[in-house]
């Protein structure tokens, strides 16, 4: 790498790297960087008092613990049913399941709202599978369990989607080679093949997770968004905005900010080991 | 042999029939019950009150002004980011620099942020409280609660999708194509139309079908700058807020048909241009960070 940018920057002969990244830089700026960096100065006119009475308040407090609690839970039954089709996807070959792949990346294609109004419907009391389950005691929409519901439904693209490729790319042979060792097949599943898979199911997890936390349109109309109860934190911002608070919305997107930064860098961290542990696999 | 082939040679070792059959059952008994049993729902609902309705209601004028808005959102903000997308492609995959790391993250960035955020930020810029709030409001100019707005926060929340696809094609095609058409006296822009763009026409017919399934699909972005005004700054997914609210739940179905129509046709595009092109794999909607995937 090194010798080859040496050569790079005596020998440049392809043209246009200044107007290409000038405005890489210009367009990133103007969209992305100048408009973020409003949040922040904005943020910081705010005292310290009152930041801390918006970001602290009982009602921003309840919204996490939901927030976290259910793209938490939303992204741990996506880990396990999303390991689960992966592996179908991969190792076994079964009527529609071309379909089945396509179909995996649904809740990216179609627009939250719809997802939204779909989901509030088909859990509604009078609902297709709400019908069924009111007998049962179990209310799902207008509540936290509807909240979970809809953020496991878009969060479910993202472990078949990291797991897939590394399922697809692991050596067959190693599995021979245990097999010829006298493992079991669930020997095998559990000591070789499932701690290649851990780094892209936790990268997995943590790109649901963060989608979750942040997500808006398919919560929206399935939550209630009664405060303290069934309010998600990016319910609570736009219910702030709705109310001209902009300083108090501002604070708790600032708070949103700053977990979303953190765990862009654990995925980023999670995608550096996960290629190490490829790349040391195949040596 | 490709892993495909190796997993079904003879010697594999499998699962017993009854394990495989369960975790089928498993997976199909999943995506049933969170894709298609919705996806089915949306047309029986949208068709409850009858084909007269469902058309009745897409011909509203409400309806039509919605879509028109959505195209012009679409429109202006895909072929920009396209733009973008190619020029950061170029410059990344093409150049070495110091801090090129840092610029893939930051390219990556608007994934990583709430919808609410993104509308929330240019409030802050262009809002009537906002930075340029009263300038703009001596100069009689909207952005907030206008179109203007609207577009803003489209661009923002499909600003990675072109670029995410062409930055790991382009650096896994190198340069030398390139420079051996430099050296042998082609200008910039020939090589970079000759030889870069039917390289790449692929990879960014993929990442124009992504910018526009989200780009027609937003809706927290929209929503925060729009003011929801009917038949002005309506967005088709905030009409179907709108319609849904208003308990025309029928409506509100009839209109997000036409979206999860939308849904599914990028789904068949993406699977055709996947097949064309191999390289292009299903990862494209989950954000994986590009600037790893190249190791």
């Amino acid at each position: 790498m090194a010798t080859r940018q040496l050569g790079a920057k005596k020998l440049r002969v392809l043209p246009g790297f200044k107007l290409t990244l000038g405005f890489t830089i210009f367009y990133l700026g103007l969209i992305v960087l100048i408009p973020l960096t409003a949040v922040f100065i904005k943020t910081s006119t705010l005292s310290w008092a009152q930041f801390s009475h918006t970001v602290f308040s009982p009602q921003a407090l309840a919204a996490y613990r939901l927030s976290f609690g259910a793209s938490f839970f939303a992204a741990l039954v996506n880990a396990v049913f999303g390991l689960i089709v992966a592996w179908v996807l991969v190792r076994y070959s079964f009527f529609g399941k071309k379909f089945v792949d396509a179909l995996v990346d649904l809740p990216f294609a179609l627009p939250t709202a719809v997802a939204g109004i779909t989901l509030a419907t088909l859990y509604a009391p009078n609902g297709w599978i709400g019908h069924l389950l009111t007998p049962l005691g179990i209310k799902v929409s207008y509540t936290q369990l509807g909240v979970f519901v809809a953020l496991t439904f878009i969060g479910l693209p993202f472990i078949v989607r990291t797991v897939q490729p590394v399922l697809e790319d692991f050596d067959p042979e190693l599995e021979d080679a245990a097999a010829s060792l006298g493992a079991s097949r669930w020997q095998i599943f559990w000591r070789v093949i499932f701690p290649t898979l851990t780094p892209a199911l936790l990268t997995g997890f943590a790109l649901a997770f963060a989608r979750a936390l942040g997500e808006y349109g398919s919560v929206v109309f399935i939550s209630s968004n009664i405060p303290m109860k069934t309010q998600i934190v990016p319910l609570l911002i736009m219910s702030e905005l709705d109310g001209f608070q902009y300083a108090r919305a501002t604070a708790l997107a600032v708070v949103m900010l700053v977990v979303s930064f953190l765990l862009l860098l654990a995925v980023n961290v999670l995608q550096w080991w996960s290629n190490r542990y490829n790349t040391n696999n195949l040596a | 042999m490709t892993a495909a082939e190796k997993i079904n040679a003879p010697h594999r070792m499998a699962e017993p029939p009854f394990i495989r059959r369960l975790l089928i059952g498993i997976a199909l008994a999943f995506m049933a019950l969170f894709l298609i049993v919705p996806l089915i729902s949306v047309f029986a609902e949208a068709l409850k009150l009858g084909f007269g309705f469902y058309f009745q209601t897409l011909r509203d004028p409400l309806t039509v002004s919605a879509i028109k808005l959505t195209l012009l959102a679409a429109g202006i903000s895909v072929p920009l980011n396209c733009i973008f997308g190619v020029a950061a492609a170029w410059a990344i995959a093409k150049f070495d620099f110091r801090g090129k790391n840092i610029l893939l993250t930051l390219i990556d960035l608007p994934f990583s942020i709430s919808p609410v955020i993104s509308g929330l930020i240019y409030v802050l810029i262009f809002g009537a409280q906002g930075w340029f709030g009263p300038w703009l409001q001596d100069h009689n100019i909207k952005i907030i609660f206008a179109v203007p707005g609207i577009i803003l926060a489209t661009i923002f929340v499909t600003f990675p999708f072109v670029a995410r696809e062409l930055i790991p094609l382009m650096q896994a095609q190198g340069r030398t194509e390139e420079e051996a058409a430099r050296v042998l006296g082609a200008s910039g822009w020939q090589t970079f139309w000759r030889v870069t763009i039917p390289n790449i026409k692929w990879g960014l017919l993929y990442g124009v079908i992504l910018c526009n399934a989200r780009a027609m699909g937003e809706f927290g972005a929209v929503s925060v700058v729009s003011g929801h005004i009917q038949g002005q700054t309506n967005t088709i997914p905030l009409h179907v807020q709108i319609l849904y609210e208003s308990n025309n739940t029928t409506g509100a179905f009839a209109v997000a048909s036409l979206l999860t129509f939308l849904a599914l046709v990028t789904l068949v595009l993406k699977t055709w241009v996947e097949h064309k092109n191999t390289a292009l794999r299903g990862t494209a909607f989950t954000p994986v960070p590009v600037g790893n995937k190249a190791g």
